[in-house]
């Protein structure tokens, strides 16, 4: 049995992943991912980014966290959209589910007004799934039978091997 | 916060290294980005002032095997010590699966540690959270330093709780990677015992 902070299951997964690439394909953006809130990379449609997406994902968090304390700083109750204008690549951030950040990373080929208003959309949609995910997670027990000791097991071996001077 | 895809078939682990400022996080950090094989980390993310203090955090993801189909991921975070950045702390507490506290020998920074570890408490109870709660271990680093306090002197102070402690010399190495195992193994516990 393993009980994890959240989980997503496979159909969960599918039902994002097509509002995500609905979303890249309306809004003519290059990359769509989906972050939680602790920096953990959960979905990540359209072209591959070259840098690393682990380290984007944690920065993106960062990013949207600290933004939300300088949003409480000053009297709001935080900023549910961030926008990072550059002079070719930009981003577009945005709330979804309290938990998760929508990112969106676009060039000339698309506007802000565009993005923002697909965006918008997609938001609506990425809820209701993500909702239904929570609620499911909070009611369903989860009986996750491959993460037994045998599992602990094996993989504190690879922590030996990795981990090693 | 660990999180499970069952899609991509991942699992992620957030690993938090806490302790005073100067007390060697990002040196622990920065030792096991050099040692493990390229094949298994990430970038090596760094947001520091001028001067090498860490600003925001450091990051650092790595990737054990996968076992039966699950690839696993730790990804370790340094907060930045010194007193004014606890916002920042406080942020990077969020979602965490294990703890290290790094703490500093030297008799010179023996309030410091205390007055971290008590800010750690304090974090943690905003997130509704105890050391009892979190897998957590205590690293006792720089122990090559003239004038260092006795490890049963830091343990009583530090750790009367008796969680995992180890001795640490982290710009060699020394305990290094003894502290990231013992709170890796206590993550995984946790998540096969729920």
């Amino acid at each position: 049995m393993v009980r994890a902070d959240w989980t997503i299951y496979e159909e969960d997964y599918w039902a994002i992943n097509s509002v995500l690439k609905e979303l890249i394909d309306n809004s003519n953006s290059t990359s769509v991912l989906l972050i939680d809130k602790t920096g953990q990379l959960i979905a990540s449609v359209g072209m591959e980014p070259e840098f690393d997406l682990m380290s984007f994902a944690s920065l993106c968090a960062a990013d949207f966290e600290a933004n939300a304390q300088l949003a409480t700083l000053i009297g709001e109750r935080d900023f549910s959209t961030l926008y990072h204008q550059g002079v070719d690549e930009s981003m577009y951030l945005s709330r979804v589910a309290q938990h998760i950040i929508l990112v969106v990373l676009f060039n000339k080929r698309t506007t802000l007004g565009l993005v923002r208003l697909r965006v918008k959309k997609a938001v609506d949609s990425l809820d209701t799934v993500l909702n239904r995910l929570f609620n499911k997670l909070e009611y369903e027990n989860e009986d996750l039978k491959q993460f037994d000791s045998t599992f602990a097991d094996e993989l504190n071996k690879e922590i030996d091997s990795l981990f090693k001077d | 916060m660990s999180l499970i895809n069952y899609s991509s078939r991942e699992i992620n682990c957030k690993i938090v290294y806490y302790g005073p400022g100067l007390c060697g996080k990002t040196t622990n950090i920065q030792y096991v980005y050099n040692k493990v094989d390229p094949s298994t980390k990430g970038k090596l993310i760094t947001l520091a002032t001028e001067m090498d203090r860490t600003l925001f955090f450091d990051f650092l993801p790595l990737e054990l095997g996968t076992v039966k189909g699950f690839k696993t991921r730790f990804h370790l975070y340094t907060v930045p010590g010194q007193v004014y950045y606890d916002a920042s702390r406080k942020l990077i507490l969020r979602g965490v699966d294990g703890i290290v506290f790094v703490a500093d020998s030297q008799s010179a920074r023996y309030d410091a540690n205390i007055e971290s570890l008590y800010n750690l408490h304090e974090n943690l109870e905003e997130y509704k959270l105890n050391l009892q709660d979190v897998p957590f271990v205590v690293q006792y680093n720089k122990r090559d330093m003239e004038d260092v306090i006795a490890l049963e002197e830091l343990e009583q102070e530090l750790n009367p709780e008796k969680f995992p402690s180890f001795p640490a010399v982290a710009v060699r190495g020394d305990g290094v990677f003894d502290t990231l195992k013992c709170v890796a193994k206590g993550v995984l516990k946790k998540l096969s015992q729920h």
